[in-house]
């Protein structure tokens, strides 16, 4: 016998494609099908296979120099006298050496178990939640006139109060909140523009120590930063430069 | 993305998209390298097709209006490697896709995680799919693409991606636990 949820809702509900409704009747379904159950057990089990199992590969060195200079001879102007190529040998090394570093402070990218230091979720969910964010009307839950209309809108929705606070005067201002679940938690979202780019901040309580923040993180294309504080977790994640990122981490971490 | 008109000349311009090239394409180099790396199975073959992809995406870079980047540069490298299978190695292209899901004896969490626990044989087991089972497990696994994103890249329906996730998932299953003669064999 074969359940058709097994061959269809169970991998849309698996990779949260399904909407609330649809979502809830494969739910109520699980509750009496044993034989969805247990695939989807499997399902998950591969699927933290796939995810700890270092097979995603990045680009070599030698590539990234060899397209740089194809897209220079392509370019019709000589970019040297009008952008230095210094900034982008600079931004180049910086991807180089941040994708290195994420090997090895992530957990589970490189072979070792896992590291109490690292956020209770993993990479793949933190830039899911990040570029999901990013599609229409799903950035902010309540746009913020200043970190007053952000702060009390959190009440009562969360069982605890993210720190909110609005850094426009140094280049961030705050743009609004948002409520998410990341590795099955509910947590508090903080988003800061840079320029025309976005940054998530995710907030949610621990009990583990403070940590400074973390080397910086890198995954298709997407920066993260993370750290505790005061009993808060925070990851903050955009496309913006690491450097930029860093400045909004210390600003919060102050 | 305004500020500059057409109107100031083609110099400007082109520095201009280059810049705009450099902050929104290149920073999804991994993913494309990682998607021709899995489709194309070797190394070499894969450092040239994402090249010679980069520099198309680069050159359709103005009709590119915004949107999701990774998406548009991952399409422009599936359609790059899929010609450049069709013109080397066709019969890759003809391993079979339509194979009816039949219900399988189940595999347990437990030995799919036994046998998942080696990269190598993991790696082995994902290049025994054909490439379009290959491409929606590394487009939703590795990359963690959307349903939508892995729509827009592979060009078709949300549902065939769902179905074709659904097959793939459970070909890899397979193969990750069939007996390793088997697996072996398939190798060759």
């Amino acid at each position: 016998m074969s359940c058709d949820y097994t061959q269809t809702a169970l991998h849309g509900y698996l990779d949260g494609e399904l909407d609330a409704s649809r979502s809830e009747e494969f739910e109520r379904h699980l509750e009496g099908c044993r034989e969805c159950a247990k695939a989807l057990e499997t399902e998950e089990s591969l699927r933290s296979i796939l995810q700890r199992s270092g097979l995603c590969e990045s680009a070599p060195h030698s590539l990234r120099k060899k397209i740089r200079a194809e897209l220079d001879a392509a370019t019709s102007v000589p970019i040297a006298q009008r952008i230095p190529l210094w900034r982008w040998a600079a931004v180049a090394a910086s991807m180089v050496l941040v994708a290195a570093i994420s090997w090895y402070a992530w957990p589970g990218s490189g072979s070792g178990t896992r590291n109490p230091a690292a956020p209770p979720f993993t990479a793949a969910e933190l830039i899911d939640a990040h570029i999901r964010s990013l599609q229409p009307g799903h950035l902010t839950d309540v746009a913020s006139t200043d970190q007053h209309t952000v702060k009390p809108w959190f009440n009562g929705k969360l069982d605890f109060a993210p720190p909110v606070k609005d850094f426009a005067e140094d280049g961030f201002p705050l743009v609004g909140g948002r409520l998410d679940v990341l590795g099955g938690q509910n947590v508090a979202v903080l988003i800061y523009a840079r320029r025309k780019h976005f940054i998530n901040v995710f907030v949610l309580p621990t009990k583990e120590p403070d940590t400074p923040i973390h080397p910086p993180g890198l995954r298709q294309g997407y920066q993260w930063l993370h750290w505790r504080h005061q009993g808060m977790e925070y990851c903050a994640v955009s496309d913006v430069s690491v450097a930029d990122l860093h400045e909004l981490a210390q600003l919060i971490y102050q | 993305m305004s500020g500059f008109d057409q109107g100031r000349g083609s110099d400007l311009l082109d520095v201009y998209e280059r810049a705009r090239f450099e902050q929104l394409v290149l920073p999804h180099l991994d993913a494309a390298f990682n998607l021709a790396r899995w489709l194309l199975r070797r190394r070499e073959d894969s450092e040239d097709v994402t090249q010679e992809a980069m520099l198309r995406a680069y050159r359709f870079f103005r009709g590119f209006h915004g949107g999701d980047a990774r998406a548009w540069l991952l399409q422009i490298v599936r359609n790059t490697c899929y010609t450049w299978l069709e013109k080397n190695r066709p019969v890759e292209l003809m391993s079979e896709f339509d194979e009816e899901l039949h219900p399988q004896p189940s595999v347990s969490p437990e030995s799919l995680a036994i046998a998942g626990d080696n990269r190598e044989r993991l790696g082995r087991a994902l290049e025994t799919l054909p490439p379009r089972f290959r491409e929606v497990l590394v487009l939703r696994e590795l990359e963690g693409c959307s349903y939508k994103e892995i729509a827009t890249i592979t060009a078709s329906p949300i549902g065939t991606v769902m179905s074709a996730l659904a097959r793939a998932r459970q070909r890899l299953q397979r193969a990750l636990t069939q007996p390793p003669v088997e697996e072996a064999r398939r190798e060759l």
